[in-house]
């Protein structure tokens, strides 16, 4: 990629089941603290779920809020501080040569849902039907209320990716900005899967959705005992540029975008393929320029269901074997999974690893799972290493789409 | 049911779907859309929510009637005792 431009992370704004901002989120990531809820599912009783509380109208209106979405409201909240947290003039700031680019696993299915029970109220007669309905329910929806909420002329659209739609987003974005379609790109991916049932239904009907006394210990990725997903909600939006327009701004460069690879297994629609996610990661090390050795930290996808978890550990193995400094963790023990924000949110709360030398753990392992036992893997306690330059993040979802996106400390060779 | 029954009514569902808005000092006899930020979409609203809560019908050709709470109350007035007769 070294003929086509630098592109760089000049802001990030999220929110998390347990943060509300990077430094609140990574806080709580090196201090092994999860936040998992306990939530009354239509139909399906009390679970277990990552609830976000962040405050939606501290730039929205209440009635943009009303009409809007729950995925709308977190993609406003997140591209609003990201663009505080990037330092721009954004009155000077040209909105048409700015795109959106928001990475869903799905959307559409909380308003339906929503509607079908109201009409179920009045005889399910389909007049008593929301005429909000298809605004909210577009595919674009996300992307689209952040550009009428940031005056955003520019494109925008979302990359339905399953759950390896984070990633999705900041690839998109980055191609966007190396064509020369954008000069500005907000990217990452946004998640209100926690307040549809179907996906509640269908992961306990699959034997994939985690139960745990307490829910805080409900999503273990890696241990002996874990028993599926833990679903939640959240987002995380990047502010990204062409690394040249960033310097000639003056910038703060948080990261810069070193390679990445999305591809398919080609195989099931639901059981991973650990062939094809080692090519996935190898592929991304190609293009960055690296080997595996140089990777400090892996951010692993990992779900916490019995198959998928050694499937990744099988791929990571194949690849990262001899390799003493890289170190591996998982983000989703925390705040368990975040659906199409996971990766997106589970690259912010590594970053701060370029800066303090921290790697946070993955936490709730009691007994490990002799196939997950990684070497490297942070089991927690977060670890102080010499250095971390770079970044890989895998993100997987369903019909075999992978993703790997590798970032590096900016200025490291 | 009074005509001012029927104001105070509209204003209910107004606060529900503009909760922004200040209808303190909302004039009866002038248009909602000149005095509030109401759009199409709010409009179709109060007919919703005319429906689902009060089991009134105001058919597309009659929106023009919502134009103002005084229009309201007049054209609703009749609506709500057809109702309250049943």
């Amino acid at each position: 990629m070294s003929s086509k431009p630098r592109i760089v992370i000049t802001g990030l704004g999220l929110t998390a089941p347990n943060g509300n901002s990077l430094a609140e989120f990574r806080a709580n990531l090196l201090a092994g603290k999860a936040r998992i809820a306990e939530i009354d599912v239509r139909h399906m009783g009390r679970q277990p779920a990552g609830v976000c509380d962040f405050d939606a109208t501290k730039w929205q209106k209440r009635k943009e809020i009303r009409n809007g979405t729950r995925v709308g409201s977190i993609s406003i909240y997140c591209a609003r501080e990201a663009l505080a947290d990037a330092g721009l003039d954004w009155d000077r700031t040209d909105k048409s040569r700015v795109g959106v680019y928001l990475g869903i696993t799905e959307h559409g299915n909380v308003e339906t849902e929503n509607e079908i029970h109201n009409i179920s109220q009045f005889g399910n007669d389909t007049k008593y039907w929301t005429h909000h309905h298809n605004p909210r329910t577009v595919a674009n929806n996300p992307a689209g209320e952040v550009t009428m909420n940031l005056g955003i002329t520019g494109p925008h659209y979302t990359i339905g990716a399953a759950c390896a739609a984070g990633n999705a987003g900041l690839i998109q974005a980055a191609q966007m900005l190396q064509l020369g379609e954008v000069d500005l790109a907000f990217a990452g991916g946004v998640s209100e899967s926690i307040h549809t049932f179907g996906i509640f239904a269908g992961f306990k009907n699959q034997g994939a959705l985690a139960q745990h006394a307490d829910p805080n210990q409900a999503s273990r990725p890696f241990d002996k005992d874990r028993n599926g997903i833990v679903i939640s909600e959240g987002g995380a939006v990047y502010v990204l540029e062409r690394l040249d327009d960033a310097l000639a701004r003056g910038a703060r460069i948080i990261a810069e975008i070193a390679g990445w690879c999305i591809n398919s297994d080609a195989t099931d629609a639901v059981l991973p393929n650990p062939e094809r996610q080692t090519e996935c990661v190898r592929l991304a090390l190609a293009r960055a320029g690296m080997r595996p050795n140089d990777i400090h930290i892996v951010s692993t996808h990992a779900t916490a269901t019995a198959l998928g978890d050694v499937q990744e550990c099988t791929a990571l193995r194949t690849v990262f074997t001899g390799c003493p400094d890289t170190r591996i963790n998982n983000t989703k023990s925390f705040i368990g999974h975040c659906m199409g924000a996971a990766g997106a949110l589970e690259l912010a709360g590594n970053l701060p690893s370029f800066e303090d030398g921290w790697v946070h753990p993955t936490i709730n392992i009691t007994e490990i799972d002799p196939e997950c036992a990684l070497p490297g893997l942070v089991v927690n306690q977060a670890v102080r290493v010499p250095q971390v330059t770079a970044i890989l993040n895998n993100s997987f979802g369903m019909l075999g789409i992978n993703s790997a996106l590798i970032v590096k400390k900016y200025g490291v060779a | 049911m009074t005509k001012e029954d029927i104001k105070q009514v509209v204003l209910d569902i107004i606060a529900d779907i503009a909760p922004d808005e200040d209808l303190s000092g909302v004039k009866p006899e002038v248009r909602l859309r000149d005095q509030l930020s109401l759009d199409s979409m709010d409009f179709l609203d109060i007919v919703m929510e005319l429906r689902k809560k009060h089991g009134i019908e105001v058919p597309e050709a009659d929106y023009v009637q919502l134009a103002s709470l005084d229009s309201c109350a007049e054209y609703l007035l009749p609506k709500f005792q057809a109702k309250a007769a049943k």
